[in-house]
Formats: structure tokens, sequence, C-alpha cells
């Protein structure tokens, strides 16, 4: 038996316990001191290879917001990362592990692509409708087979979504190298830009994708907050069993929401290919869904604050292209600047719900 | 014959950096942690092993500054998510973010202050890393090239895998790996300091991942450097792990069945099996898919997924 | 001088205080155990019992105090330290891995190279033989029965050499047999000289069991003494603080009426073994049906079956003649069959925890109204009309209830269901958790139901309560019934021979076909 004096040794430096909630004003300054931390931390890196880190943050924000033209550029980078946040958004609210938001932008953005190629002769407003609807419905499809599996089966979804995005990915690549190549682009593999009839009308400049990102971030507050299948994905999501109790067809709302979710990602689809792109691409989601996931769970899954997180993340990326054409540091900057700041947000939520008791002050209480 | 022999060898070494992230992974959700993350440890090992590889000229340092970037990459994972108890999804897709991002940005910052424009490894460590090293043996037929003939990293993949799988199922640290993974809290009432444990594997399977990624960076591309080298293979990895079943002997069989898919199209005629090349980059993750599916579907059958998998744990949640 | 120390006390706990967030858990509290010796540890459920055994075996940390092992002062930072000073602790809720085998979960966290299977098993072997456990070492747990479980985590402390032993509430789970045996193994270790804690609120197995007695009270310790001077009623005023007298309300049964008949029901569980088997029963309006049994008897299933969340292979289950089975669970609710189940977590099956309580109203009702939005203003009423009637306590009804103290939150899950006036009101282990003054604020919500003429199916765990709350009781056993007994002229010997599957329903039939 070892005695006292052996075991204070070992008594731990320090310890993890829960803390009283705080209040919404002490979260907020938290986050914020998260953030700027992590811009601090960015900043040794940038300095570390040899710039001034105030001058790079200062030519990210100047280089998305200094002319129309750069913040029609950055809305433009806007479009697919807020919808797809919202349609993920969903899920998540579910406690539905969607991770296949890649997936279902490219199965949505495929469905829509059919009718550009092959009925680009149909009435415009019309056209636009259907592959609207065909990009909703794919990209629903493609979320609503992962989620039949789980109601039936219980498969992880995590790791099933995650399959299904390279599954898409390559169903692009066959499409594209087959039946959907471009005739007219002697043997390079690639889908022929769509007609004109065929691609989205601009607003103020930019594809009129941003006027439905925009309803869609009200649509979907309203459909949380106040109505009945709102009321039901937030029920399950906190507790099936409750849910069960209460009398709710739980595989009809996770099947019915993971409809939703996907449609939506799938809409995100659309909108990159007949507004942006103009052409279907294998990099129609170039990790969008991906970085979705990022926002929606940074905004707390409230449609507003993914509104703003998904502008000052389209802000990153498009100032920091400008970066590299003046300062010749690489996009990839972008990606890195996220993570650091990504990596201090996600420990920052520790403080939210604990605190660290340290050795000194127990036992002389 | 002599083209099957191609083909095999080709499958080998196709698979080998999916062993390592596989590996790795499986080591990583023992602990009842899933990391989205191996993709981006491997390219930050492979951004820093191929460095050290590029300025050191050794082989062996190389891979020890791949492992200590992917060891480094876990541990920022393990930080968040063991310590700081956060979403192991979100964490894990932000290590694949940053990590790639980083290894890109490295690498053309590296490459725009190199005179000749291009990064290419120097002759001696190449040499080292090539197959066919082994004296006598890789000479000898069928045998030689089948075997003896691969560059070092199979062999290291192989050994470590061999290592894991023995240390998993015959050693009390193992058990006590498993039981974290399984019952973190039946773990800790037995006194199995689970936060160490923790750490300790993710770090470890992190340490693996990264040499992986050495591997896409020395050899996929004939030792030059390239953007976005690893190039999805550690999302493949993460559904390796599912298909063996998170026992890393199975690995070792999966990852080469999984190369062999990746380079069957350059092996089959078109006239002779007349699908389309997209369908086999497809079929790894197809095959995963329905493995995922029928192992869920059995309902009897002992399956391996970690119960405890994807759930942080505090010890004095009540 | 180890032998001399031995003499003395094995634990002795002094003013041990613990906080969680702002709640006191702990109050310093005094104990302390000799070895050779069964101490009982007794209070009320939130009285901090688990909480200072959680201590001894170094889950959590006292804020302040001290504790002696063996005569020297220690502190106790994990079960590493806890298992090294020789203390076991046997948990009420198993800390087993389910896909293990019972031998890897018994060498868990002991040091030493892994040793063959064969090796292990012996010792294994060896160890139970002198206890008189029995065990198969190489079965996997998911496959053990409650009481082959609990063996398990009683060979992982003896196996690592403890000779201090704490258990929580160790019968919660067994049948009157298997307790019995327990209770000799128990003894047989006392005699070979452990030191033993048993946590219990169960009088009768503290006077069974134990030498001495220490009581807790909301975290404080009031007071230990020798059994043998004790009897029940005493303990029950040491435990609550005042002398209360054991009688629960009973109003007299006015008209009863059968509302609800099950006939000839049958129930699989999803893994194909049989959860409720063949049994018919009724519920009568304006009387109170207890059922008793032990847990897992199929109360659960019983309960899911009538409110349509399981499905029955055969039988009937007649609400006013009309068949439920095949009804969905939202039809049920709205033709007045009101179902609550409090599982053992509490907050898991009837409420939403981070939700406040409007929206924790709604749960059932949110249908209601056309359109596809939700009506909130109802709910929030009905929300703060039941804070008023219920004197819940609650900063305000958008609070997550998981903010409430216990007796509150399932003040707001029954508040719920009765609001709903159901004429069939079905409550599984509605006190679960609750102190003693909370749960009586409980029997008498189930009393004026039962006075308004609502049939009541009341399922528990203590048999003193249901002898004094229900009518008639119907007790399970393996998913049968093995008695309907009017509570006048039943005994609570009685009860407990048909928990255990004795058949005094098909005795009397025998007789009576005579």
């Amino acid at each position: 038996m070892s005695n006292g004096a052996g075991n204070r040794q070992n008594e731990p430096f320090a310890r993890v316990v829960k803390r009283a909630e705080l209040s919404t004003g002490k979260i907020v300054l938290l986050r914020l001191a998260a953030v700027a931390l992590s811009l601090i931390a960015g900043g040794i890196f940038i300095a570390c290879v040899g710039q001034n880190p105030f001058v790079i943050y200062g030519t990210i924000i100047s280089g998305a917001v200094r002319s129309v033209m750069a913040f029609q550029g950055t809305v433009k980078v806007m479009i697919p990362l807020l919808v797809t946040s919202l349609g993920v958004t969903l899920a998540f609210k579910m406690k539905f592990w969607n991770i296949g938001g890649e997936g279902q932008i490219i199965f949505g953005a495929t469905c829509a692509t059919f009718f550009a190629l092959f009925c680009s002769g149909m009435n415009h407003v019309l056209l636009i409708i259907v592959m609207f609807l065909a990009g909703f419905i794919g990209g629903g499809l493609w979320g609503l087979l992962p989620a039949i599996f789980k109601v039936k089966y219980n498969t992880n979804e995590t790791l099933f979504t995650l399959m299904l995005n390279y599954i898409a990915l390559h169903i692009v690549s066959y499409l594209r190298d087959g039946p959907w190549m471009d005739p007219g682009s002697q043997g390079f593999p690639k889908i022929a830009r769509f007609d004109k009839n065929a691609s989205l009308d601009k607003l103020f400049g930019i594809q009129f994708g941003w006027l439905i990102a925009l309803l869609l971030v009200v649509i979907i507050f309203v459909y949380i907050k106040y109505t009945k299948q709102g009321y039901e994905i937030s029920v399950v999501g906190e507790s099936q069993d409750t849910a069960r109790y209460a009398g709710m067809n739980v595989k009809k709302i996770v099947l019915r929401t993971m409809f939703l979710s996907g449609g939506i990602c799938g809409m995100a689809g659309m909108l990159q290919a007949t507004g942006s792109d103009i052409t279907l691409t294998t990099s129609v989601a170039g990790g969008v869904g991906f970085t979705a996931i990022i926002i929606a769970w940074l905004a707390q899954l409230n449609p507003f604050s993914i509104l703003l997180v998904s502008f000052l993340f389209s802000v990153l990326e498009k100032g920091s292209s400008v970066v590299q054409s003046n300062y010749g540091l690489s996009t990839d900057c972008a990606d890195v600047l996220q993570g650091i700041i990504l990596f201090f947000i996600l420990g920052c939520e520790f403080f939210i719900r604990y605190r660290f008791l340290f050795r000194k002050k127990e036992g002389t209480k | 014959m002599s083209m099957l022999i191609k083909f095999l060898v080709a499958a080998v070494g196709a698979g080998t950096p999916l062993l390592f992230g596989t590996v790795g992974e499986i080591l990583t959700e023992k602990t009842g942690h899933l990391n989205l993350g191996v993709e981006g440890m491997m390219s930050i090992g492979a951004c820093i092993g191929f460095m050290a590889g590029y300025y050191t000229d050794n082989f062996f340092i190389a891979i020890l500054a791949g492992a200590a970037a992917g060891a480094l990459g876990a541990l920022i994972y393990a930080v968040l998510t063991v310590t700081f108890m956060a979403n192991q999804n979100v964490t894990g897709l932000t290590l694949t973010i940053f990590g790639i991002g980083f290894a890109n940005f490295i690498g053309i910052f590296v490459l725009s202050k190199s005179p000749e424009g291009t990064l290419k490894l120097p002759e001696k460590i190449t040499a080292a890393m090539r197959g066919g090293n082994i004296p006598a043996l890789s000479k000898l037929p069928v045998v030689g090239e089948l075997l003896f003939s691969y560059s070092p990293f199979v062999y290291i993949g192989i050994a470590i895998a061999v290592a894991c799988a023995w240390y998993l199922n015959h050693t009390k640290a193992g058990l006590s790996l498993k039981a974290v993974g399984e019952n973190p809290g039946a773990a800790d009432a037995a006194g199995i300091k689970v936060t160490s444990v923790k750490y300790r594997n993710i770090i470890f399977g992190g340490a693996i991942c990264g040499i992986g990624g050495v591997y896409c960076a020395m050899i996929i591309n004939g030792g030059v450097w390239i953007s976005n080298n690893v190039g999805g293979l550690g999302w493949i990895a993460v559904a390796l792990v599912i298909f063996a079943n998170w026992q890393p002997a199975y690995a070792i069989w999966g990852s080469f069945i999984f190369g062999a898919l990746r380079v069957l199209k350059y092996y089959i005629p078109q006239s002779v099996l007349p699908f389309p090349i997209a369908f086999y980059d497809m079929l790894p993750f197809l095959i995963t898919a329905l493995v995922l599916v029928i192992s869920s579907m059995r309902k009897s059958g002992r399956i391996n997924l970690p119960a405890a998998l994807g759930l942080n744990y505090f010890r004095e949640e009540r | 001088m180890a032998k001399q120390e031995k003499s003395l006390y094995a634990i002795e706990c002094r003013k041990i205080t613990k906080t969680f967030g702002q709640v006191l858990a702990n109050d310093e509290i005094d104990l302390n155990v000799k070895y050779g010796e069964i101490l009982a540890l007794l209070g009320e459920n939130g009285s901090g019992k688990t909480t200072l055994m959680n201590m001894l075996s170094g889950i959590y940390h006292p804020d302040s105090g001290q504790i002696f092992i063996g005569g020297s002062e220690v502190k106790i930072n994990s079960p590493v330290d806890a298992m090294n000073l020789g203390i076991g602790m046997i948990h009420q809720h198993f800390k087993l891995v389910e896909a293990f085998r019972a031998m890897d979960n018994i060498i868990l966290g002991t040091k030493g190279k892994k040793e063959k299977n064969k090796v292990t098993s012996e010792k294994i072997k060896e160890i139970s033989q002198t206890y008189g456990l029995e065990i198969e070492p190489e079965k996997y747990v998911c496959d053990m029965s409650v009481s082959e479980k609990q063996t398990v985590e009683i060979l992982k402390v003896l196996y690592k050499g403890a000779e201090i032993l704490i258990l929580d509430e160790p019968t919660a789970v067994l049948t009157p047999q298997e307790t019995e045996k327990l209770f000799q193994i128990l003894r047989k270790m006392k005699e070979k000289g452990c030191a033993i804690i048993i946590i219990t609120h169960k009088l009768q197995e503290v006077l069974e069991i134990s030498d001495r007695v220490t009581i807790l009270r909301k975290g404080k310790s009031i007071d230990t003494v020798e059994t043998s001077t004790c009897d029940a009623q005493k303990l029950t005023e040491l435990m609550v603080g005042r002398p209360v007298s054991l009688e629960i309300n009973h109003p007299p049964v006015k008209e009863s009426k059968t509302i609800l008949k099950v006939v000839d029901l049958t129930v699989y569980k999803a893994d194909g073994t049989k959860a409720i088997d063949d049994i018919s029963f009724d519920i009568r309006s304006g009387e109170i049906l207890g059922v008793a049994g032990v847990a897992g008897s199929g109360q659960k299933e019983l309960c899911e079956t009538i409110a349509g969340l399981m499905e029955a292979s055969k039988g009937a289950i007649l609400f006013h003649k009309e068949n439920l089975l095949g009804k969905t669970p939202s039809e049920i609710i709205e033709k007045g069959v009101s179902m609550s189940f409090v599982p053992e977590d509490r907050l898991g099956m009837g409420l939403v925890a981070s939700m406040g309580m409007t929206d924790n109203m709604l749960l059932k009702s949110y249908q209601k109204g056309k359109g596809a939005f939700v009506n909130r203003k109802p709910a929030r009423e009905m929300a703060e009309g039941l804070i008023k009637q219920l004197d819940i306590v609650t900063p305000g009804t958008e609070t997550p209830v998981r903010l409430l103290s216990g007796g509150n939150v399932q003040k707001v899950l029954l508040g719920r269901e009765i609001e709903s006036a159901p004429s069939v009101l079905i409550t599984a282990y509605p006190v679960r958790g609750l102190d003693i003054n909370s749960s009586y604020t409980i029997y008498d919500l189930l009393n004026e139901q039962k006075k308004k003429n609502v049939a009541v199916m009341y399922i528990g765990e203590d048999l003193d309560v249901l002898l004094e709350l229900s009518d008639r009781i119907m007790v399970l056993c393996h998913g049968k019934i093995t008695g309907i007994v009017d509570t006048q002229g039943t005994t609570k010997e009685e009860i407990g021979m048909m928990m255990t599957g004795e058949n005094k329903f098909s005795d009397q039939e025998k007789e009576a076909q005579r």
C-alpha cells in the first residue's frame, strides 16, 4: 500500500470541472477572444514566411471588398457555401452527421446538367425551373440513400455519406469521359459549356443564386424555429426515444429531413454549375461540402450566423487570391488561416462549458 | 504471366500509402475517436518528410520527419478532442483542410525560392528508396520480383501493421486501448488512464499516417514535389478501416486489394472488360459502402466498430 | 505494525466535502469501516451516497476533507490509487466492456504481461471457488445475465486483491434469490476479513446484512448506529429527518369500470426473445393498478405496447372495446391513453433536456391545430399554469429543463400528462431518483387523478409504496403475470414470492377447479 506522502505527488496538476452556465455576453466575448488569438497565431505564421501580417490581413479584406467587381467575386464564392451550410444544418440539427454535402452538390449539379445539355431548347424560365427541381431532387435522393440505410440497419451515416461523395465524383468523371463528352473538344475530356438559354440570369452583375441563398436563410430560420416539422427535427436530434414516446414517426422524420438537407445541397450544386461554372466539372463541389460543415458548426446552426460566417469565409477565400497575385503567397494561405482560426474556436468552446481547477487551489480551502 | 506479376507489384505499390493511413486510423479509431483528418496528417507528413529528404538527402531522416509531422497534426486533434472535448467530425475536417493547405502552401513557398523551378529529390535518397535493393533475393525469378523488389516503404508498412496487430490482440496495453474505445467509463473504473491511452494512440496513429504521406510525396511522382500529392488517399484509408474491420492484419491485404483496384484500369484492356475507367476509380468506394451496409445488416456477428466511436469522454459527467 | 493497523479502521473519512457546480453534494461527511465488517450506507436518493463512494474509488475528487486507509492519510486521485490501496468499487451501473470476455474484463487495468488465456482462466476460477462464486471466464459479457455480470464485477475487484469492497445498490437489479446468494458471498468475504460498504435504500436489506449503518441526509452524515439496536422505523426517521408515518393517502375507489382490457398479449423484443408472454388483465377507471416485478420483467415492453410503440405478435388491447393494436402512437395519445416512462437517466424518454418547459409541453400536442406552424401560445400558458399549480421551481418557462432539479423535472413530465386529461394514465417509475417529500407530491398527484375517475397504472420499484398506493397489484415475472391481487389482505412477502415466479394466480385457479 502506498502512503499519503507518495500519493500527494501523484495529485493531478489540473483537472476539469463543469462550470455554471455562462451568460450570452460572456460567451460572445470568449469567442471573440479566440478569434483574436487565432489571428495573432496566423500572423506569426505569416511573419514566419517573411511577410508583414498586417499588410496581408489588410490585403485580404480590401481584396475582397475594394471594388464592385471584387465584391461580386466574393458573393459568387459565397453562394454555394451559404446554401450548402444551410442544407447540412437541417441534418445536423437532427444529429445526423451528413458529411456528404460534396456528393449531394455533385449529384444535384449532375441532374441539373442533364437538362442543360439535352433540353436546352426549352422555354428559358421553364428550363431554369426544371433544372432547379432536378438539382433539388437529385441532391435529395443522394441524401436520402444513407438515411434509408440508417433507419433500416443503423448504418453509420458519417462513413456512408463520405463514400457517396466519391461515388458521385466518379459518376461525373464517367459522364465527362464518355456519354457527355463535349464533341467539340477533340477528345479532351470535358463537358460542353451550357447554352446561354440554360445558364442562370444575372442580377446586379452576379448570378441570381445570391437572391435564392438569402431567401433560403429566412426560410430555413422559419422552418426550424416555427414549423411543426422543424420542431420534430429538434426533438429527434435531442433524443430519439423522447420523439418516439411523443408519438413521432422518427424514421419518416429522418428520411424527410435528409431529403431536404441533400436537396438544398443539390440546389447549391445546380447554382454553381448553371450560374458560375456554366458547365459541369469534377470540381463543381471543390470542398464546399466540407467547408460548409465547418461553417454550420461555427455558426451554431443558426441561419443568420451562417450568413455572416460564410461571408467571412468567402472574404478570406477571395482576398487570398489577391494576396497571391500581389505577394506571391499561394491561395492555400486561406486554408491555413481557416484551419488556425478553427482550431482556436474549437478549443474555446471547451471554456464555455468547463474550466480547469489547478492543484494549488484545492485542499487549502 | 509477367503481366500478372507486374500488375501485382503495381498493386502492392499503390496499396502501400493506404496501408499506412489505414493502420494509423485503426489505432486512432480504437481509442473511440474518429479522426477525419487522415488526409491532412498525411499531407503534413508528405510536406515535412519531403522537405527533410530534399535538404538532408537522408532517407531515414525523411521518414522520421514525416512521422513527427503526422504526429504533430494528430497532437492538435488530440488536444482539441480529448482534452477540450471538441466535436470530432469538425476537428478532423479542419485538420484535413489545414493540412492540405499547409502542405501546398509550404511546397509552393519553397518552390518559389528554388532556382531550378522544380523540387526534385537528390540522387542518394532516390536510390535508397528505390526497390530491388535487397542483394541476391530480389534477383530471384518471379519470387524476387513479387516479394523482394519493393521500396523499403512496403516492408516498413507491413512490419508496422503486423506489430500493431500483435499489440492490439496480444498485449495488455492493446486490451486497455480496446477497452477505452468500447467503454471509457469501464476502462477508467478499471484504473486505465483513459486520457493518456487516447493521446498515445492518436499521436502514434498520426505518425504512421505521416509516413504514408512521405510515400505519396517521394514515390508516387518520382521524387518531384507537386501540390495535392496525397490526392484523396487519406479518405480511401478512412474507408479501408471499415473494409478491414478495424484489424491491422486485414488492413494489409485490404490495402493491397484497394491498390489493385486503383491500378486495374492500366492492366485490363478495354476490349476484355469494357467498363469505363471511372468505374474502376469508383470501385474502392463502392465496395466500402457495400461493406459498411452489409456489416450493419448482420446483427449477430461481432463487429469491431468501437462502441464509443465519436463520443468524447468526461469522467465527472452526471 | 500492519497487524496493529488492521485492527483499526479500514477506511476513515473525516469532513469530506464535494460540490458540483452550485450543488453541495457532500457536506463534511464522516464515515468509518473496520476490517471484517459490513457497513450499510443508507440515505435517500440525492443524499450523496454515490458521490461519497465515487470519491473513495477515485472517480471524483473531494474539495476538502481527509481520508485514512488502514490508519494513514491518503489522497485518492484516480481509480489506480484506489486499486493500489485495496479499494474495489462495484458500480450500480456495471462498468463492463460488453464486447469483451469475462476474463478480459477481469484482467483489465492490471499490471504485468498478458498471460495465456488458460492461466488467467485458472486463476479466476481459483478465486471464485474461494468465495463461492460461479463464472465462465470465456463467456462474452454481452451474452450474460444481470447477475452473471455482477459476478464479473465482484471478481474484477477480488482479482486485483481488494480488501475493501464498495457495492452501490447491488440488489436493485436482482431477484430475491439472487440477492440472497449475493449476501452469502458478502458474508463469506466478511469472514475472510474484508471491509464491505453496501449502499442501499432498502431498509430490509440493511437490517439483514449489515453490522452497522451510517445514515446520510442531504449530503450530511447524520448518525452511525449498530444495526442490532435498530428497526425499520428508527432508520427511516434518521434517513428522512422527522418521524414519518409511512402512510400514503389511499382514497377509496368510488366506481370502477373496466376501460382498458389486455387480452392474451404476447410481445417479442427486437432480439427475438419473449418480452411479454401471453398476459391478460384489465385497468379500471377510478383505481390505481400497481405493477410490481424485478427490473426487466417486461414492464417497459408492456408500457410501449399499450402506447403503440412496440408491435404485439398476438392478443389484443381493448380500449372501450376498440383494439389499440395497429394504431399509431399519436392516434393512441389522441384517444386519451397517456403513458410516461422515467428511464434510468431520468431525462431521456419523456422530456427534451435542452428545451424549456414550453417546448416540452408541446411534445404530445404540437400536431394540434391546422397549418404547418407550431402554436406555442397555449403551451406557454399551460407551462405557466403548471408552475403555479405544482409549485415547480424554475427561473422561467424557457429555461432548459435539464437545469431543474429531479423533483421538478418529474413534476413537469407528470404534469404534462395530466394536463392532457387522459382517461388512462400509465406511469412508470415516476418517483425514480426523488427524495421522499417530492415522491409524496407525485403520489398525491396520482391519487387526485384516481379521484377524477382516471384509470391509473403505476409501475414502481418499491413494494411498500406499491402496497400503500395501489388498489390492486399485478406482478410480472419474466414477461408473465404471476398474480393479480387486491392490496387489502396481501403482504409484501407474498408479492415478493410472486416476483420470483411463484404463481399465486394459477394456484388459486387450481384450488377453484378442485
